[in-house]
């Protein structure tokens, strides 16, 4: 979410100068090298911004250094076994992936429905603030409650049983608020003046958005849905609690099989103290990173390409 | 478009299909509602069959949270201790941290480097929690484990810095907004007057970001305490009233998981807990939401302090 | 009418195929759940018989033996693994929703009491130090070794035991506290022994119990503790879990048989019976690579003759944990319920 950049002075890159402000060079009584309290700060605030980064280097380079050579063609189709050596994340992909889509094709017609609705046709008043309080809301909403409702509604009252369709339900969900919003500013990218112009011609709302409003804006619905696809796909504790199962060596084949995700097998290998465990752990750690990876470049590259066809 | 029906014909008909039309969509708008409703009826439905078993002293005032042994105890101050214990720790991770890269984003990087690194920082916030929980329990641990004595395999400073780490982007990125929203004029006057950059941040900028970077600190709060995975992973599995980081702990969202892993038939008593530690958690990080939705609010209607 | 029309289909197509399916998807998979002692068994057992029979589906859960009971009973699983024998409580629900069992004691288990590799000062443990360590009372008042024995060090001590649901705790808790299911509560309790390897392994001061499968597994990362009943006339001193005292009974009383439990109705599926067989045949092999101790061939021979005559009800009264058992008395047992 980008915030609007300070307006004062273009183009400039001193530090401070985009503020219209001195440049570091007329700050009263520094000379260049010696270390000012001003400076020391600075050093401070730099280091501290660095050094989660750093952290996250570490974290990647352990992920490497422990699964890297784990990572081979065999690791990607074996089933799970009891020898790490042997034990393979086939089916946890295989999850993830036929979860991946049930939980879009579940998610993207409602979230793109009620974004459409408050973007176009709701009026401002009691209800329609109250639908966005709402969203706002289930925003913060910690992801295992979304578990335990999944469990209670879906796997329980509507007997869906601890299958694939309860686990994308409930995944559906938790995105909702998420792809709501990010449709409703790619509606809202669309001007005015478009719809005017649509409705000087004789069409009625729901052709406006059909036809304009909505081809123009679906790439940016698009890049929101696979950045929320790209944090689902690491989502674990809702489809705990519904009960994906941690031991499954077969393939999803229906809406109604049991299923593992690719999270999941992470963490059942964690879980196991033996060390060839945590060797595929950080095997399939480095395999959602680079799942996680392609998603993002994918959203960024399409954000990219509807920027310049705007522009 | 045009057919050869009548106008009159064509525009009842278009009128009828844009109200069905707008019906449907309001019923998609309206699912968000439902959703929490039903959150809301969920937990409430199996808390209160849990509250026809249990006692509220038994609840709220027992330090011991052993619902499933033969010697009941019911106390939820255990379970909501191991959640303050590992958040408080995360906090005091992520803040120091959180702000002092905030100020640097915005009163010491340029455009160009602010550009590479606040995306970088953001990158934290979206790594999966199971990597993080991984990350906690293989080498934070093992090397806190070298400097502090008494360090348990699962303990709650590990998983606490671990989830400092990942809620710190939330702390940097909001409070950076909160920052960057200081009128320049105020800083312009504090030049004038004769003070150096720190000054200007330590006396005019951060005090009138203060509600901003409070509300950012509220969420990353929230954030921490509806964690899972990182204390599932790294915490422990034993609930008990201690501000001791070095020992094992349960957080409310951990003991969640441990009975849901066992998928428990519905009815039970031992079922009933996961929703009454699931509405106290949903409790908590609803006052702590609206908390920091109202200081926001102040931030956007341009209050100081 | 373009991408969200056809999203909006295709997703309700999607939500009515999903009706069709469920009855198929019911019937071929072979589910088993329960204890966390039994899994290691039962999942050796599911991941060779898939790779035996492609095609074939096995799950298996590991809900504890309580937790495995209570969906046992429900009929949501076909196979129960259990560190215990049945209790009468889960007797009860299993006749009131009409599942027959047919009970398979498939190995035996030594218990084990296991320490921290760096914890030098203890050697082994008599059964009274555990009881007095572990009974209900010892909750807040133990919580330091040498408050268990004298001249052990002045450290807290840390513990971790199996779960309220695991068979393992009702076994432990009644041949060492003396009455089942009664502990002290305030100890990290998990019905995944991985949990409790990791834990004791990253932990100097603990002390912990689980199956000893799981600590063959890791042998490298937890210190084995000798247990003396102090009964001399069955086995001297203080004794490990190994081959030799579990099978002659000399290990107690933390010798123990472990169980599958089938429901019988699920035998009439050719899967369940095909992997069923497939178990009892390769038990002696698998369970000895697992880790625990199996039972002499005859008992494996015995067992499949029960399931083929479909023999119902437990050799055990139904009457939950029973402490003392040694193999050769449960062989005779088994042979007496032939006639």
């Amino acid at each position: 979410m980008s915030r609007p950049h300070a307006t004062n002075v273009v183009g400039s890159d001193q530090p401070g100068e985009h503020r219209g402000l001195p440049a570091r060079s007329n700050t009263p009584r520094g000379n260049a090298g010696t270390l000012t309290p001003e400076r020391a700060f600075q050093a401070i605030c730099l280091l501290a911004l660095l050094l989660p980064l750093l952290l996250l280097l570490v974290l990647i380079g352990q992920a490497l250094a422990g699964g890297w050579d784990r990572l081979t063609w065999g690791f990607l189709t074996s089933y799970p076994s009891r020898f790490p050596e042997q034990a393979g994340i086939l089916p946890a992909l295989a999850g993830s992936a036929c979860l991946m889509l049930l939980t879009a094709a579940l998610a993207i017609p409602i979230g793109a429905g009620a974004a459409i609705y408050l973007e176009e046709y709701a009026r401002p008043g009691r209800l329609t603030w109250f639908i966005e309080v709402n969203i706002s809301n289930l925003a913060g909403v910690p992801s295992i409650l979304y578990g335990l409702l999944g469990l209670e509604l879906f796997v329980r009252a509507l007997q869906m049983g601890r299958s694939l369709l309860a686990g994308a339900a409930t995944l559906a969900l938790l995105l909702l608020p998420m792809v709501i919003m990010v449709s409703r500013e790619a509606l809202r990218t669309v001007p005015q003046s478009t719809r005017e112009a649509c409705y000087a011609l004789g069409a009625d709302r729901w052709q406006t958005i059909r036809r304009v409003v909505l081809p123009m804006s679906l790439p940016g619905i698009l890049t929101g849905i696979i950045l929320s696809l790209a944090r689902a796909i690491g989502e674990t504790a809702p489809l705990i609690t519904i009960g994906a199962l941690t031991y499954v060596a077969f393939v999803p084949d229906s809406l109604h099989s049991p299923f593992t995700a690719l999270p999941i097998q992470i963490f059942n290998w964690i879980s196991r103290p033996q060390a060839g465990f945590h060797v595929n752990a950080a095997a399939g750690i480095l395999v959602l990173l680079a799942i996680m990876l392609v998603f993002n470049s994918v959203a960024i590259g399409l954000r990219a390409r509807f920027r310049r066809r705007l522009a | 478009m045009t057919d050869l029906l009548p106008h009159h014909d064509l525009r009842r008909r278009r009128a009828v299909s844009e109200r069905v039309v707008a019906g449907l969509l309001l019923l998609c708008a309206v699912l968000s509602v439902a959703t929490t409703a039903g959150i809301i009826l969920v937990l409430s439905a199996e808390t209160v069959g849990f509250f026809r078993e249990v006692s509220f002293v038994q609840f709220f005032g027992d330090t011991e949270w052993t619902p499933l042994f033969a010697e009941k105890r019911f106390g939820i101050w255990a379970l909501v201790c191991g959640t303050f214990l590992t958040s408080a720790i995360a906090v005091a991770t992520a803040l120091p941290l959180g702000v002092l890269a905030a100020i640097y984003l915005s009163e010491y990087a340029g455009d160009r480097i602010r550009h590479v690194l606040k995306p970088a920082v953001e990158v934290l916030a979206g790594i999966p929690t199971v990597i993080y929980g991984y990350f906690a329990l293989v080498f934070v641990t093992p090397l806190l484990q070298a400097v502090v004595p008494g360090l348990a395999g699962f303990n709650a400073l590990g998983a606490g810095i671990v989830m400092g780490i990942m809620i710190l982007p939330i702390i940097a990125s909001l409070s950076e907004d909160a920052i960057h929203a200081v009128p320049d004029s105020l800083r312009e006057g504090a030049f004038a007057l004769g003070g150096g950059r720190l000054a200007t941040i330590r006396r005019v900028v951060l005090p009138t970001a203060f509600s901003g970077i409070g509300a950012s600190v509220i969420i990353g709060i929230s954030r921490a305490v509806g964690e899972t995975m990182i204390v599932a992973i790294a915490a422990g599995q034993q609930p008990r009233f201690t501000f001791d980081p070095r020992v094992p702990i349960e957080t409310m969202t951990a003991y969640i998981v441990q009975v849901s892993l066992g998928d428990t038939p519905a009815g039970t008593l031992e079922y009933r807990t996961l929703f009454a530690v699931g509405m106290t958690l949903f409790v908590f990080t609803m006052m702590l939401n609206t908390a920091s939705h109202y200081l926001r609010h102040r931030v956007l209607k341009g209050a100081t302090l | 009418m373009n991408r969200l029309m056809t999203w909006c289909l295709a997703a309700l197509m999607l939500v009515n195929a999903a009706g069709c399916r469920r009855q198929d998807e019911a019937a071929t998979t072979v589910r088993l759940d329960g204890s966390s002692t039994v899994f290691p068994i039962s999942e050796a057992m599911a991941e060779e018989f898939q790779k035996a029979n492609p095609g074939r589906r096995v799950i298996v859960g590991i809900s504890g033996t309580g937790g495995g009971f209570k969906k046992f009973a429900a009929g949501e699983t076909d196979i129960s693994d259990a560190s215990r024998p049945i209790k009468p409580s889960e007797v009860e629900m299993c006749a009131k929703n009409g599942i027959e069992y047919i009970e398979l004691p498939v190995a035996y288990d030594g218990l084990a009491v296991l320490i921290n590799p760096k914890n030098t000062w203890a050697t082994h443990i008599t059964v009274r130090e555990l009881k007095r360590l572990w009974e209900p009372q010892a909750q807040g008042t133990i919580t330091r070794w040498s408050q268990v024995r004298a001249d052990w060090p002045d450290r807290e001590i840390h513990l971790y035991g199996a779960g309220v649901d695991s068979g393992t705790y009702d076994y432990f808790t009644q041949a060492i506290v003396g009455q089942e299911h009664s502990s002290r509560g305030d100890f990290t309790s998990s019905e995944d022994d991985n949990v409790l390897v990791q834990g004791i392994a990253g932990d100097e001061t603990a002390l912990g119990f689980f199956g000893l499968a799981y600590y063959e597994e890791n042998r490298d990362r937890l210190k084995l503790l000798p247990v003396d009943d102090e009964n001399d006339e069955n086995g001297k001193g203080p004794l490990a879990p190994e081959l030799a005292t579990v099978t002659d009974g000399t290990y107690q009383p933390l010798s123990r048989p472990i169980f599958i439990y089938i429901n019988k109705a699920s035998l009439e599926r050719p899967e369940v019976e095909a992997f069923i067989r497939f178990y009892l045949a390769n038990a002696p092999t698998l369970v000895k690579e697992v880790g625990y101790i199996p039972l002499p061939a005859r008992a494996y021979l015995l067992a499949q003759e029960r399931v083929d005559k479909r023999i119902t009800g437990s050799l055990f009264g139904g009457k939950g944990s029973q402490v003392g058992v040694r193999i050769d008395q449960l062989l005779d047992q088994e042979q007496s319920q032939r006639r």
